[in-house]
């Protein structure tokens, strides 16, 4: 149909094709990301006859764009014909799902059991079913890792016979020769159990999970642990105990440490799929275990489940048994010997007051809480920073405020800046929960002592700091305690001191109000124009913009204009372009950045070589991954601190 | 071709003519491996290169693939230059029908995959065959690319670069059996990395102490129990080899196991440790012994017995008068690997004059071959050498002082399952298979190809 309606329609596609085989990846993946365009202009039957195979055969490619056709397919449906061919997508899918990367094999299996839904049910069994058994025979454990992911979405749909066979395969793969099979068999266990019925749970499905949970290499047995918790949900309570706890307890005491960590990493999902009998016969004493171990990364893992697992104890005995069992283990851990292990506690162990009430938590949980805040390591002395609103509820924080104190300027002036930082960002908030007279008694200082800290993250943190508070405590008491100081700094023989006074200014106008901004910012912004530094100047500019919108007009007109028509004739060229810069965009209010002209020469100007290296030391147990970033521009450690933090 | 080691492109009838090549040290090999099938041989050189040998039905290995592998770098943080030398080879157990291997200099592990290509994709739409642009106007149909047979074409690519995670050399890597983990072992340090993972791994050795002038012992070598996915072997500068279990803790700094034999107080002297150094460690078929090897033996540990070996072979005690002068010219340094056979029952080993050295377990019987062009003439029976102090008792005896110290076979390799060995001397691989009995006696290898 398309040749009738001539050259021009079919060129685009014509183009999409030939880029299939295009030597540059880019071009292939982009082309493959319109798969559905060339099947579309193909029609169904082309694609069905021409298309699918040469897919079929593609596997040699890239990663990236296995990936993608293994995505692609799994919305192919419509494309080849409607459900009644759904089937002609398998190929395609299984030869993917035979690869060596996991995340093509993965993807293509996501794509199988999306189709497998479009299946009728006799399609299922004439074209679904064999697959599913040619990938569990498959030579290759990649395909036999595959086919793990699949029985569960077709077993519900087929005859009693091929279940029977379905079944049988899983059996086999629950116990092949190599390891990764047995693994994907242990992880796919606890779904294929969903969809089983409840006779073939008890009678097909227990014995693989013993035979898992006690396989030889620790990498399944751990594995099976998740398994075992979805089986026990499945399962009525009274079959739990002989069924599916020897094999639990067992796991939760392993000789492996891998194994143990898993139970207290799923404990509270045990802790649901068991019921509270258990809970409380079984649980109680295997977490109290945990939380001994002899490994600090289980220890870790069950410190962290700490509240959940009390919050989810059974309420008639929840806090007897917490009060006599849980907390002693609690109070071991608070002086524990690894950093991580505590952080872990001192991340949840203030959620426990709320739990055991004001008395007790005066009386048991605060001399912990004390002991944390003057733990060694800044993190765990952060984490019960940032938790004290759970406290603050409970009993008030009055009654830490005295350990309180010493711990945050100690955190405030440690010698790594990410601690700094991590504290500036709760500063906010216990100011909020601390109160104002407490604050300016107290904490006032630190916060202005950040501004002149020689790292920049933490100077513009400490900026960002002073507008939250004004946020929280009102424009009045900005103009007493905050404004002077900032002004005062206007003066400071240091630039990079008085171009924090800018910075402030920037943060503070909008939140201080016109009158504020007119009366006292204004004049001294307007007479740093005169700075003998260029980056002074020109940050004047730029702060004038900023705070343009915040001024009236007449300010605007007869004191901004002229100041800025001034520094537009200054000699720097950076201070030109800025002031030029304010004029032009004074309405509307314009964002500053400062890419647009990093690829100027700034030799002179110190915003642009915070030249930092990072390295990140991710905990005692892993290796020093060097991940560094070289930033030039002040906004870089920005980009640094957010997103490597998290990325590594 | 010109970048590939010269000798490898030689084929068998030009074997005479590339004797008169002289040696590029880029060529000279470096480690020697077998897959576990024994149908592939991989070679690493001192120029980064990997060169893979595929066995023939007829039993003869020929090159499959040539790729190079690393290529030398430069630390600009440390200043310091990273040669492209290819430390150590391991093959994965099988994926798929491609091959993957993990290749390793001082600083970065990669992962290849070498796979076969036999079919190409024909018929564009808007050019011919050649490139050539089609005439828009004669385009009247949308035309899909279809596969046809073409010739066997061997592609390795790079999947996986694994760097960043080593501050000294790395010595050693080995893949575990669950399949998904390996380990890389530096001076220093052992991490565990994840297969599929890249930017991270994990410490679980850390013999570096807080001051580095407490320095006493370097990790040589670390190897994973073949069948136990939690045990793990390394031997170190002291002459100790210890085993971890990961199942204890996760840092595996305290040792399960310590093997190490006391030393006779009577023949301590100032070369005593620098010989028991641990130059190679070997985990048993079987997984129930450990082969180690230092200066001047190969020894057999039993798991169960930590305080002295099992079996001691001595590889050339004859140097023990002689260890003076290798210290002075650096021999002594020297890292000699060992195997096993497929049966866990002969033993083999490198020394000096091109000669290897094979121990038979049960028999106690041992010989030393020599590797070397002169003698290694195909289809020919490799005789017996025997070193004497002292005078000659026969014509072919060699005397001690007449051992050619830069002649040196450091790298060796057993197929998994058969009589056929590897030798690794300079630039040369030898490989020689036992013919006559395929499972039996082992010491009459013949030579299968001299390259």
């Amino acid at each position: 149909m398309a040749g009738a309606e001539g050259d021009d329609s079919l060129y685009p596609i014509a183009v999409l094709i030939d880029e299939l085989r295009n030597e540059d990846v880019q071009l292939r993946l982009n082309s493959i990301k319109k798969l559905s365009t060339i099947a579309l202009a193909l029609e169904v039957e082309r694609t069905r006859t021409e298309l699918l195979p040469f897919l079929t055969d593609t596997i040699y490619d890239e990663d990236e764009v296995l990936l993608a056709l293994a995505e692609q397919l799994g919305s192919f449906t419509v494309l080849v014909g409607g459900p009644e061919f759904v089937h002609c997508l398998l190929p395609p899918l299984e030869s993917l799902a035979t690869v060596e990367e996991t995340v093509v094999r993965d993807k293509a299996v996501e794509s199988l059991r999306k189709i497998s839904q479009e299946h009728s049910p006799v399609d299922l069994e004439v074209h679904f079913v064999p697959l599913v058994k040619r990938l569990a025979s498959g030579d290759w454990f990649t395909s036999r890792t595959s086919a793990c992911g699949l029985f569960s979405v077709c077993y519900p749909h087929v005859s009693s016979t091929v279940k029977a066979e379905i079944r049988q395969h899983f059996r086999t793969l629950c116990s092949d020769d190599t390891p990764m099979v047995r693994r994907a068999a242990s992880s796919k266990l606890g779904e294929f159990a969903k969809v089983l019925e409840l006779d073939y749970v008890k009678s097909d499905i227990i014995p693989l999970f013993t035979a898992l949970a006690s396989d030889e290499q620790d990498s399944v047995r751990l594995l099976a642990v998740e398994s075992g918790v979805s089986i026990a949900t499945l399962l009525p309570q009274e079959d739990l105990e002989d069924l599916v706890m020897p094999t639990l307890r067992q796991a939760a005491e392993d000789k492996s440490w891998r194994v143990r960590y898993m139970v207290a990493d799923k404990f509270s999902e045990l802790q649901k799929a068991v019921g509270p009998e258990i809970t409380k016969n079984d649980l109680v004493p295997a977490f109290q275990n945990l939380l001994k171990d002899c490994e600090a990364e289980v220890r870790t893992a069950a410190a962290n489940k700490v509240k959940v697992f009390c919050e989810s104890l059974p309420e008639d005995s929840r806090e007897t048994i917490i009060m006599t069992h849980i907390l002693p283990c609690v109070k071991e851990l608070v002086s524990d010997t690894n950093q991580h292990v505590k952080s872990a506690l001192a991340s949840v162990i203030m959620g426990l007051s709320t739990i055991l009430g004001k008395d007790n938590t005066v009386e048991h949980l605060l001399p912990l809480f004390l002991v944390q805040l003057k733990d060694e390591y800044p993190e765990v002395r952060l984490n019960i920073i940032s938790n004290l609103d759970c406290v603050n509820e409970v009993i008030g924080i009055r009654q830490l405020s005295q350990s309180l104190l010493p711990a945050i300027v100690e955190l405030a002036e440690d010698a790594k800046w990410r601690v700094r930082l991590a504290i500036i960002e709760y500063m906010p908030l216990l100011a909020g929960q601390l109160g104002v007279e407490f604050f300016d008694e107290k904490l006032n200082s630190l916060c202005m002592a950040w501004l002149i800290d020689h790292v920049y993250a933490i100077r513009e943190a400490a900026t960002c700091n002073l507008m939250k508070l004004v946020e929280k405590f009102g424009a009045e008491w900005a103009q007493n305690t905050i404004v002077p100081k900032v002004l005062g700094m206007a003066n400071d023989s240091n630039y990079l001191h008085r171009m924090t006074t800018l910075f402030c200014i920037n943060a503070l106008s909008e939140v201080c109000g016109q009158e504020i901004t007119t009366k006292h910012m204004l004049p001294v912004v307007l007479k740093m124009s005169t700075d003998q530094v260029a980056n002074v100047r020109f940050n004047v500019a730029r702060c004038l913009q900023k705070i343009g919108p915040v001024l009236d007009s007449s300010a605007l007109q007869a004191e901004v204009k002229p100041v800025l028509e001034k520094l537009a004739t200054d000699q720097d060229m950076d201070v030109k372009y800025f002031a030029l810069d304010a004029i032009s965009g004074m309405y509307p209010f314009i964002s500053l950045t400062f890419q647009h002209i990093s690829s100027q020469k700034h030799f002179h100007s110190p915003l642009y070589y915070p030249l930092q290296f990072f390295f990140f030391n991710k905990s005692a147990k892993m290796s020093t991954i060097l991940c560094f970033s070289v930033n030039m521009g002040s906004n870089g450690c920005n980009i640094t601190k957010s997103e490597k933090l998290k990325g590594v | 071709e010109a970048g590939v080691g010269g000798f490898f492109t030689k084929t068998k009838s030009e074997i005479n003519l590339f004797f008169n090549l002289v040696c590029d040290p880029a060529d000279v090999i470096s480690t020697v491996e077998f897959n576990q099938t024994g149908e592939f041989l991989a070679t690493g050189d001192k120029g980064g290169r990997v060169v893979i040998f595929q066995r023939e039905p007829q039993g003869e290995y020929n090159v499959y693939s040539t790729f190079q592998s690393h290529e030398p770098e430069f630390d600009y943080l440390k200043s310091f230059e990273i040669e492209e030398k290819i430390n150590k080879i391991r093959w994965l157990p099988p994926h798929n029908p491609a091959h993957f291997l993990l290749s390793t200099n001082d600083k970065t592990v990669k992962l290849w995959k070498v796979s076969e290509k036999d079919k190409r994709a024909e018929g564009y739409n808007l050019r011919d065959e050649e490139g050539r642009l089609k005439d828009l106007s004669t385009i009247t149909t949308l035309q899909v690319p279809v596969l046809r047979p073409m010739d066997l074409l061997v592609e390795a690519s790079p999947r996986r670069v694994f760097a960043n995670a080593h501050a000294y050399h790395i010595n050693s890597i080995s893949v575990n059996s669950d399949c998904e983990t390996y380990l890389s072992a530096d001076d220093l340090r052992i991490n565990l990395w994840h297969l599929n993972i890249t930017d991270r791994s994990f410490n679980i050795v850390d013999l570096k102490p807080e001051n580095m002038e407490d320095l006493s012992e370097v990790i040589t070598v670390a190897e994973f129990h073949p069948h136990h996915c939690h045990l793990l072997a390394f031997s170190s500068s002291t002459g100790t080899t210890r085993l971890c279990d990961m199942r204890a803790r996760a840092l595996c700094d305290q040792h399960a196991k310590l093997f190490e034999e006391a030393v006779d107080p009577s023949r301590q002297s100032f070369f005593s440790e620098i010989v028991s150094s641990v130059s190679d460690v070997k985990f048993s078929h079987s997984g129930r012994y450990l082969l180690t090897r230092d200066y001047l033996t190969v020894k057999v540990w039993d798991l169960n017995m930590e305080n002295k070996p099992m079996e001691t072979y001595q590889v050339h005690d004859y140097l023990r008068t002689k260890l003076c002068s290798l210290y002075e010219s650096d021999c002594i340094f020297d890292k000699f690997e060992c195997a096993w056979n497929g049966t866990d029952s002969v033993i083999m080993t490198g020394a000096y004059n091109n000669y290897f050295r094979m121990f038979d377990r049960a028999s106690l019987r041992d010989v030393t071959l020599e590797a070397s062009r002169e003698v290694c003439k195909r289809r020919a029976v490799l005789q017996p050498r025997r070193v004497c102090v002292g005078k000659k008792r026969k014509e072919t005896d060699v005397s001690v002082d007449s051992l050619d110290f830069r002649k040196k076979i450091l790298h060796t390799a057993w197929h998994p399952k058969e009589n056929i060995i590897a030798i690794a001397a300079s630039n040369n691989l030898y490989i020689f298979q036992d013919r006559l009995t395929p499972n039996g006696h082992h010491n009459t290898p013949e030579i299968q190809s001299a390259m």
